[in-house]
């Protein structure tokens, strides 16, 4: 069958683009296990090149230097981040990217609203942009610039550039709402109305409203906040696919949509808390105030280095339970060294790895994996949690409210009904800590520090792990 | 392409990702943060086609920074995930 040689490129280029997205589908696919990951990682980029190599192909790039010189320019830029980064700042380095697609999205909107003919979203006889386009054109500049501005503040959080602490405005939630009302309002009247202002108002209040929807959320409720930007720069690009009637563009903004969805719901679940209440934000804001006073003086036992590597060395057993403190310290090297010394001893050694644990989810598990903590000895809740009572010591570094068995006892405590690690069921428990003064982000106080079978180790994690290794080398 | 032929796309491609993303093992959960974040920039076509047509010089520039913004999140995520999924190693055999 012949086919005009017009109509015979268009069907190659949509054929391509398929190509490319179900390349995207087996990149994830492959991170079902760490065995297949990185061939699924090669998928994504030959996705990638195919997605690009087609786009260039099909249009007179007039441009063709100026274009060459940004993909090198960003690539480099890219490509030296990814290599220098340090692995406990991944949560910033991915807040930052997400920023990135979504101000990438704002601005292929605002281009295909400066010239639609070159999206093919131009009316022939009226002049103007297609109606059902301009829909898709508003909601994905909204949600662009919701996932840049939110991802900003993401990062300045999580990079420590700004109080970490949810900073509430008084009236926040009418002020939200109206503002999202305002905004889907706007799209609407986008359909009647093709106005620069209404493109350039509806884009201004999405970047406004980004900033507002995360400044109330801090903390430990980051994981679910970087999970839901995740989603969204996914929705951003699947609107502007809509626009473009490209079909890998779909296809990956509705895998990374719902990629971001699932995990975020996950994160969610691990904490016991609605998503709605996440987002609300405001979390640990009052409950910090509020632990003070019930603090009565409780005994508790401090160790020291010795001591824990004493009992780790007459153990048969150890599971260790990192958290935020040991990324914080650094400590994931020292920790691997202390595990082999315990391994030589003959003790088997554990690591139990609390969903919400850190700041983005599994980031506890890229740390041990980076001090080549092999993923065999690295468990999830559900799969270790009822081996603690058959264990002999339970070695908790920087992790509290995951260990906190308020959340079983307690209904008035606020982190009642999350999932914990029954750590007070080992024989003996091992906490590394800083202080006994501060609690954790929850602001609760954690029964486990109290126990006749809890030691203390108060100490920098990192410093405390090393001394422990020193103490072990003996 | 109509819009309901899209829109099936869209739909089926929603479900394909929420089983695919649910088999993903929680000690990836990283990565794969990573590397949506490297193919959400896909984007980059829509970039493309802003710069490579020359009728509005307007277009044009916001294209070649969409480019730019959309090849840093290309190469930087595909990058980390790499250098990310390279680490994750089993107990050697002794």
């Amino acid at each position: 069958m012949m086919m005009p040689a017009g109509e015979t490129i268009a069907t190659l280029t949509a054929l391509a683009y398929l190509v490319s997205g179900v390349l995207f589908i087996l990149a994830l696919r492959g991170l079902s296990s760490p065995e297949t990951s990185r061939t699924g990682n090669r998928f994504g980029m030959l996705g990638m090149l195919i997605a690009v190599g087609t786009t260039m192909a099909t249009h007179d790039a007039v441009a063709l230097p100026h274009l060459v010189l940004a993909i090198a320019i960003g690539g480099a830029i890219g490509f030296f981040i990814a290599r220098r980064i340090a692995m406990t700042a991944m949560p910033q380095l991915v807040a930052a990217f997400h920023s990135l697609v979504g101000m990438a999205a704002v601005v292929v909107g605002a281009a295909a609203y400066a010239n639609p003919a070159a999206f093919g979203i131009l009316d022939a006889l009226t002049r103007e942009i297609h109606q059902a386009s301009r829909v898709e054109m508003g909601l994905g500049v909204a949600i662009g610039a919701i996932t840049f501005s939110g991802s900003v503040i993401a990062f300045l959080k999580l990079n420590g550039n700004m109080s970490g602490k949810p900073i509430l405005l008084p009236g926040r939630h009418v002020i939200n709402l109206g503002m999202l009302a305002a905004i889907l309002g706007l799209v609407a009247y986008f359909v009647g109305d093709q106005s620069a202002w209404v493109f350039w108002t509806i884009t201004a209040l999405s970047f406004l409203i980004g900033f507002l929807l995360i400044i109330p959320i801090g903390g430990a409720d980051m994981p679910v906040v970087v999970s839901m930007l995740n989603s969204y720069s996914g929705w951003a690009a699947a609107a502007m696919g809509f626009t473009l009637h490209n079909t890998a563009m779909i296809i990956t903004g509705a895998l990374v949509g719902s990629s971001g969805a699932i995990l975020s719901y996950i994160m969610c679940r691990a904490m016991n808390r609605s998503f709605l209440s996440v987002i609300a934000g405001g979390f640990g804001a009052e409950a910090a105030s509020g632990g003070g006073e019930a603090k009565e003086q409780r005994p508790w036992k401090r160790g020291s280095a010795e001591d824990a590597a004493f009992l780790m060395k007459q153990a048969d057993s150890v599971i260790i339970v990192p958290g935020y403190g040991m990324a914080v310290s650094q400590a994931q090297h020292a920790l691997r060294e202390m595990a082999d010394l315990l391994k030589k001893e003959g003790v088997s050694v554990k690591y139990a790895i609390h969903p919400v644990a850190g700041r983005m989810p599994g980031h506890m598990n890229v740390l041990l994996a980076e001090a080549n903590v092999p993923y065999d000895e690295v468990f999830e809740l559900e799969d270790i949690n009822s081996e603690f009572a058959q264990t002999d010591v339970a070695f908790i570094i920087g992790a509290n409210d995951v260990t906190n068995p308020a959340a079983k006892t307690d209904k008035s405590s606020p982190i009642y009904g999350m999932p914990i690690l029954d750590v007070a069921n080992a024989k003996t428990v091992l906490f590394v800590k800083r202080s006994m003064g501060g609690v954790g982000y929850a602001g609760v106080d954690n029964d486990v520090f109290y126990m006749d079978n809890t030691m203390m180790l108060l100490a920098d994690a990192k410093k405390m792990v090393e001394d422990i290794v020193k103490a072990l080398g003996h | 392409m109509d819009f309901i032929a899209i829109l099936s796309i869209f739909v089926l491609a929603c479900f394909v990702g929420y089983y695919v993303v649910w088999s993903v093992t929680p000690a990836l959960h990283t990565p794969l943060m990573a590397v949506t974040n490297a193919i959400s920039s896909v984007i980059i076509v829509g970039a493309l086609i802003a710069a490579a047509e020359a009728e509005s010089p307007a277009a044009q520039w916001l294209g070649l920074v969409g480019v730019l913004l959309a090849s840093i999140n290309i190469f930087g995520g595909f990058a980390v995930t790499e250098r990310m999924l390279a680490m994750y190693k089993k107990k050697d055999r002794k």
